[in-house]
């Protein structure tokens, strides 16, 4: 403490340790949000269901979705990337995940929403197993916080159904 | 500065730092807003750098006093001794 270099060596040093251990209580605080997210997908209409030229079933779909993630969000949360999965089972896989939809959100004031939307990503079967294929579709979300950990859960919605027959 | 406002400036710092984490960590919670948390937390860092890291005449106060150079002619150091030669003589 005898300089001035030494003064501000000092000073630095502790104040980064400080704001680090404030940044761990900061996230050690996010276990206290006991989340509960709520989530309803409507399959408003099969715009089209075919059977690929290289045998592969695709099915276009426009959803109705609406969620309530705001419980999500605490002090130390950046944002949220949530994602809707049409999940089912085949002989030969025993979980198929098809992404069909995907968003982040900012805020938490944008955290309660209802959009109207066609699958964006490519619901395609890796073989031909859709016809009349029970599915889930699953909401999964990922919350990053401005610092420490991340989490992950989901919401599975069950009993949708594709129709027997290609349209 | 001097020994006592080293030791000053040292508690100050540290105190100054902690408690303006506290205070700056529960007003962040308790808004819920963590930009708040930082920016308090900021300017406490630039205050306390304020006032530790300058050397402050208030750190200052206790000046060491040392011994007047008369004071020390008074109490000479021992010459060396010459018995030391007298040996290295006797060997050869």
């Amino acid at each position: 403490m005898h300089s001035f270099g030494y003064r501000i060596n000092a000073l630095l040093t502790f104040s980064v340790t400080i704001l680090a251990l404030m940044c761990a209580i900061a996230s050690f605080s996010d276990n206290f949000n006991s989340p509960s997210p709520s989530s309803e997908v409507q399959v408003m209409k099969i715009n089209w269901f075919q059977k690929k030229p290289d045998g592969d079933d695709e099915v276009s779909l426009t959803l109705n979705i609406s969620a309530n993630l705001q419980s999500l969000f605490t002090w130390n949360t950046k944002q949220v990337f949530v994602f809707l999965a049409a999940e089912y089972q085949t002989p030969k896989n025993v979980l198929n995940q098809i992404s069909l939809w995907d968003g982040i959100i900012p805020a938490k004031e944008h955290a309660s929403f209802k959009i109207q939307a066609t699958n964006k990503y490519r619901f395609t079967d890796q073989g031909s197993n859709l016809r009349g294929k029970e599915f889930n579709l699953t909401l999964h979300w990922h919350v990053m916080p401005k610092t420490g950990k991340m989490f992950a859960d989901k919401l599975v919605m069950p009993g949708y159904h594709l129709p027997k027959a290609y349209r | 500065m001097d020994w006592q406002g080293q030791k000053l400036v040292e508690q100050l710092m540290q105190i100054l730092l902690v408690c303006f984490a506290v205070v700056a960590f529960v007003t962040g919670y308790v808004l819920g807003s963590f930009q708040t948390m930082m920016f308090i937390y900021a300017g406490g860092v630039v205050f306390t750098s304020l006032l530790t890291v300058p050397n402050w005449p208030f750190f200052n106060r206790h000046p060491l006093t040392w011994l007047e150079p008369t004071e020390a002619e008074k109490h000479p150091k021992p010459e060396p001794a010459s018995s030391s030669s007298k040996k290295k003589n006797t060997k050869k």
